[in-house]
């Protein structure tokens, strides 16, 4: 009860400083039946990294989106942003800023208690005491290339292949070395007789 | 095994990783980004001795944004809702760009140099109409500058710096109308002159300092008044009557007014017709634009005129520019014969006149905007801004286009894809080989470079410049692995353009509509564009060519016409209006012989024309007409109708011309239902199989038909947007029609859901994305369809005995049992358009392609919508890749094929095949156009361009001496014992 009372919006004069000073304001508007939500973008506590080739996320580049798209708004350089004249209800806002995954909010404007604006992130509900709406986590577009390991490399059909003849070169003939020494000699006459040695024949040898 | 190996190291490989996802020094390998801004409506130019010179415009799709004067680039854009059409842009303190958008209520100040939006002011307008805004120039209330913005009867003034309203002027008055705000230099008044009702001219003082009302004063009109005005000087201006024919010249001294009309055939001869007030800025001299001539008079003394300056045969005429006190500039554009002609008349006296040649797929000249610079022997330059018919945009500077802008792009309506022509059997030198094995090694030692994290950012810089110019992507002839393709799309303006798919260039444009336009066809407009010849088998020396159908006027009984063009060049084949309307174009699946796919055109009065006209077309067609079918959905009545063909039509004789008899309708209880979404699938899909193995070595079957169409319905309540509605209002309710009997396969409600519904049908599957108004989150549904007719199908006793069903034809007439299975998850994001992947034979896994509200293209994998997910999925469904469920669809960031790029304000998303099964071409559309080249299931055919054919050879290499070392080793050790 306490966050909702906090949520109270302040008359809305003209164009009020109040509503910069509290972020979630609502109040009757000059014409008509609307109200106003004000609240702010902050993007400052997440440090982009490698975002890349001189494109760095922008705040101007920044829109704020009611309802799926009936109302869109830009922020300032100060990350506020504002709308007006919205009737009472239930609605939605929505953040696109390249870069960053934002939460759509929940926005319940109460029509029987004017001025008395409601907001919650829809995807984990908490609820917001003031409309300050901040990234859920930045986005990384592209593959991260792995740095360079001896790992990969093996883990690579070729360092496979390597691995393997590797083991054919160094462990088949260890294993032979236990192979009894009458059928060695054969293996390595017949090794003579072809001349070059070779791994086939060297597995048929000991077979 | 070795086999078995292989399989699950694939497996692994296909696991490791769902998504797409490209590394960034691969960006431009098989992607590309373009931007554009739409037609240009208002141009404000930013040409201060220092700094950049730069031009900001905004369009007709809500862009705005600032252009840089010499080369024609985006320093920045900013797209506005889709409600939030620009009024008017203005420049204030020489570093804000102002624009008055919503019809005069919302102002926004946005910062020269990066774009960024300072501030935005809601102006609060009860009813919002025509609105201009006035940026004063020499009021200091402090150091701030007023904009003044007029609507209706009200006006507001505005703080420059912050945005703030200073002060608020309702004049409260039924039926005025300002026009015009003016301020003598060096004075605090304002005089604000407005008509009230079209017959009374209004004149107030006010101050600019506090918006006091000092003065005001009426006077009743001789005339009666149109809403064109042109301010002529500090005490008078011109307006037009209702009849267009008489000018009325209005003083206002020293707060009377007094009025006097003048026949415009007094001062223009041979005038007739309606004529046009250009606006100008004091000077005392106007500019009348009459249907044959411009004319541009000068106020003498009391109520006498005088014609000072004709420029024959109408042109388009821009705006007034002022040079000095003085002197006042105007270009007249006039178009004939691919050559446009610019004159620029300073005082109605022609100062120079300029021809230049033109491509003519531009069309007529739309607007001219014009700007001066001043020589180095400080006589005035000239340049000029001019829209054309397919909205590009052009910039004119002695006598030499500066550079060009394919606007038109940015409102693309529709798009096929064409074949690229064969390669020419020809011989490749010895030298170009050698030179480009080098190239090709040099290329891949960067690319290990890069692979080994070893590469500076120049190698980088180097990686990219390779991408980016390879030639063999470019190339203008068909590749095996149909990468290279031609994306042929209609545009708002009714041009055609052909793009490559390697680099975005445009192979050929064409502007179509100025061939029509006659009597008989006055205002002619291309609706939609489909493949007509795809040649492939008989026809293989013919060109393919693509089909534009159109209207001739704005009503749905207009005549339509045809257009038949090669897609190779753009040539036009064939032109045809036609004796009938054009409702819509039903493709069918049928050829004639000479591979001219056989199109319906369905008229206003439900009657099918068949294209093309030819004997063995008609003989083909009537030998199928039994089973074809077509259906209507009827949006306003909530009906669905279906009908099938019968000879002889109601309108004439033509042996071309078929009835239509209605089999079935579906009627939607309007009371509770309204249709907001229809789906059906790609007429060209392909399916690999029918048949899906379940877990348990199971079989179920998909029931696959191309004539399953997907129909979303919304309570009334809930028809409107987000926000509009409460949960107990409203539903949503999901069917699956069969288009051939009416039949409806399933049915689904959502209670508390509303649209948009945005939905894709593809195979035995429907996806669909709209809102859930009691969790107040998006929701994405997948239905699959399974044929349980063929369910006992597993016995192989009746499969070895013949006793199945598996041959049996799949069709629409039998009655099949079927049965669904369906789950829903939450989503994110708003969806603006979404697709699906298309590959050649079907077997690639599916992704769903979702455009989301930041202007992205995300791909989803189809597993991810799989109604066979559970919670914790028991060993064997794990191994069969089945994940485990989660309320909410993961957005994985790699998985955006856009990457870093946006396709502002983005409405469709296309998906055709490669021939490589693996791969799928994605193209994106909006005001921008982004293209990408996908691989569902990773690129299990081919080799990628990143396989490292560098560290192949290494390998090689390193084997090969080793095999030597081992040899020589050997030898060593022989000879040793033999010493022994």
């Amino acid at each position: 009860m306490e966050r909702s009372s906090a949520l109270i919006g302040s008359i809305f004069l003209l164009i009020s400083i109040s509503c910069l000073i509290n972020p979630i304001s609502a109040a009757a508007s000059g014409s008509g039946e609307g109200y106003s939500i004000a609240g702010r973008v902050k993007l400052d506590n997440f440090v982009t990294k490698g975002f890349g080739l001189g494109h760095s996320p922008k705040l101007s580049e920044t829109k704020v989106i009611l309802n799926g798209g009936q109302r869109t708004t830009f922020v300032r350089p100060d990350g506020y942003f504002s709308f007006h004249d919205v009737p009472a209800g239930t609605h939605l806002i929505e953040v696109s800023s390249i870069g960053y995954l934002f939460s759509p909010v929940r926005v319940d404007i109460s029509a029987r208690n004017p001025g008395k604006i409601q907001a919650a992130l829809t995807e984990n509900r908490r609820a917001l005491n003031e409309l300050v709406l901040e990234p859920m986590k930045d986005e990384q577009y592209y593959e991260i290339r792995e740095p360079f390991s001896m790992l990969s490399l093996v883990k690579s059909p070729i360092g496979l292949m390597i691995g393997f003849m590797v083991l054919v070169m160094f462990v088949f003939p260890k294993m032979m070395d236990g192979v009894d020494p009458e059928e060695m000699r054969q293996a390595q006459e017949q090794m003579r007789e072809h001349g070059i040695p070779s791994i086939s024949n060297l597995v048929a040898g000991r077979s | 095994m070795e086999a078995r190996f292989l399989l699950g190291f694939l497996l692994l490989l296909s696991l490791s990783s769902f998504a797409f996802a490209i590394y960034e020094d691969q960006v431009g390998l098989a992607d590309w980004h373009k931007r554009y801004i739409g037609k240009v409506k208002h141009a404000v130019f930013h040409t201060q001795k220092t700094g950049r010179r730069r031009v900001v415009v905004s369009t007709e799709e809500n862009a705005i944004a600032s252009l840089d004067l010499r080369t024609g680039d985006i320093l920045w854009r900013h797209v506005l809702g889709k409600n939030d059409a620009v009024d008017q842009i203005g420049l204030s303190l020489g570093k804000y760009v102002l624009t008055l958008s919503s019809q005069g209520s919302v102002l926004r100040a946005w910062n020269l140099p990066d774009g960024q939006m300072v501030w935005e002011t809601d102006l609060q307008i009860s009813n919002p109409s025509n609105s201009f805004l006035h940026v004063l120039g020499n009021v200091k209330s402090g150091r701030d500058s007023l904009s003044l913005v007029c609507n209706g009867g009200s006006i507001r003034a505005v703080s420059s710096i912050d945005g703030l309203v200073v002060w608020k002027k309702d004049l409260s008055i039924d039926g005025l109308k300002l026009k015009h705000v003016f301020q003598p230099p060096e004075s605090d008044t304002i005089y604000a002159i407005g008509f009230i009702d079209s017959s009374l001219i209004a004149l107030y003082h006010i101050n600019a300092k506090t918006g006091e009302l000092l003065k005001h004063a009426t006077q009743a009109s001789s005339v009666d008044l149109s809403s064109e005005i042109s301010a002529i000087s500090s005490d008078s201006l011109v307006a037009l009557d209702t009849s267009r024919s008489n000018l009325l010249l209005i003083k206002f001294m020293a707060g009377t007014i007094t009025n006097h009309k003048l026949p415009l055939s007094d001062i223009v001869q041979d005038f007739s017709g309606l004529a046009e007030l250009i606006p100008t800025k004091s000077n005392d001299i106007f500019v009348v634009k009459t249907p044959s001539n411009v004319a541009f008079i000068k106020v003498k003394g009391d109520n006498e005129i005088e014609l000072i300056g004709k420029a024959d045969e109408a042109g388009i005429v821009s705006d007034s520019l002022t040079l000095s006190e003085e002197e006042q500039a105007f270009a007249v554009v006039h178009h004939s014969n691919n050559a446009i002609s610019l004159q620029v008349r300073i005082n109605g006296r022609e100062a120079l006149t300029e021809g230049i040649k033109i491509e003519d797929h531009r069309g007529h000249v739309k607007r001219v905007f014009l700007n001066n610079y001043v020589r180095t022997d400080k006589s005035h330059g000239f340049r000029a801004l001019i829209v054309m018919e397919d909205e590009s945009l052009l910039l004119m500077q002695q006598g030499e286009v500066v550079w060009s802008r394919e606007d038109g792009l940015a409102s693309i309506s529709d798009a096929v894809v064409a074949e690229l022509p064969v390669e020419k059997e020809g011989g490749v030198s010895v030298v170009e080989v050698e030179h480009t094995l080098l190239e090709w090694l040099k290329g891949h030692m960067l690319k290990l470079k890069g692979t080994l994290m070893l590469s500076t950012p120049d190698d980088m810089a180097a990686i990219q410049a390779m991408h980016l110019k390879s030639t063999e992507r470019n190339k203008m002839t068909r590749d095996h692995n149909g990468f290279r393709k031609l994306i042929i799309v209609l545009t708002r303006s009714g041009k055609v353009y052909a793009l490559h798919t390697g680099d975005g260039r445009i192979v050929w444009a064409h502007l179509l509509t100025p061939l029509l336009q006659s009597e008989s066809c006055p205002s002619p407009s291309v609706l939609t564009l489909r493949n007509w010849r795809v040649p492939h088998r008989k026809a293989l020396q013919e060109n393919p060519s693509i089909l534009l159908v159109g209207r001739c006027g704005a009503g749905p009984e207009s005549h339509g016409f045809l257009f038949i063009v090669d897609s190779y060049s753009g040539k036009v084949l064939e032109t045809q209006i036609l004796d009938h309307s054009i409702a819509e174009v039903v493709p069918l699946p049928l050829a004639d012989s000479s591979e001219q796919k056989l199109h319906l055109v369905i008229d206003d009065k439900l009657n099918a024309h068949l294209y093309p006209r030819g004997s063995d077309a008609l003989e083909v067609f009537v030998r199928e007409m039994a089973n074809m079918y077509y259906y209507k959905v009827e949006n306003a009545k909530e009906v669905i109708k279906g009908y099938a063909f019968k000879k002889g039509c109601s309108t004439g004789s033509s042996a071309y011309c078929f009835g239509t008899r209605e089999l079935w309708s579906v009627v939607f209880p309007s009371d509770s239902e309204r249709i907001v979404a229809t789906a059906r699938r790609k007429i060209n899909e392909v399916v690999h199989t029918q048949a899906k193995i379940m877990t348990n070595q199971d079989v179920m079957y998909k029931y696959i038909t191309k004539n399953i169409l997907f129909v979303a319905t919304v309570s009334p309540k809930a028809a409107g947007g987000i926000g509009s509605a409460a949960p107990d209002d409203a539903w949503l309710v999901a069917y699956l029609i069969d288009t051939v009997t009416g039949r409806i396969l399933h049915r689904v409600t959502h209670q508390g859901a509303q649209g948009p519904v945005h939905a894709v049908v593809s195979e035995n599957w429907v996806v669909y994305h709209y809102f859930n108004l009691r969790a107040h989150r998006y929701e994405m549904t997948v239905i699959e369809i399974y044929d349980q007719s063929r369910a006992d199908n597993k016995d192989v006793m009746k499969l070895v005995l013949g006793k199945h069903n598996l041959t049996a034809p799949i069709t629409s007439y039998s009655r099949p049992e079927i049965a669904t299975k369906s789950q829903s998850y939450f989503f994110t994001h708003s969806v603006k358009a979404i697709a699906v992947t298309t590959t050649a034979r079907g077997i690639t896994s599916k992704q769903i392609l979702i455009g989301t509200i930041g202007d992205q293209v995300l791909a989803l994998d189809k597993r991810y919508l799989d109604p066979r997910r559970t919670a914790n999925p028991s060993q064997e469904e794990k191994e069969e890749g089945i994940i485990p469920l989660t309320d909410t669809l993961p957005i994985i960031p790699q998985s955006y094929v856009t990457h870093t790029r946006q396709v502002g304000d983005l409405r469709g998303i296309m998906s055709f095949p490669a021939n490589l099964e693996s791969t799928t071409h994605v193209f994106s559309y909006g005001i921008d156009l982004f293209y990408t080249r996908i691989a569902p299931s990773r690129t299990y055919d081919s080799l990628t361009d990143e396989f490292s054919y560098v560290l192949l050879l290494i390998t090689v290499v390193v084997l090969i001496v080793a095999i030597l070392v081992t040899w020589a080793m050997s030898q060593k050790k022989d000879l040793q014992e033999k010493w022994r």
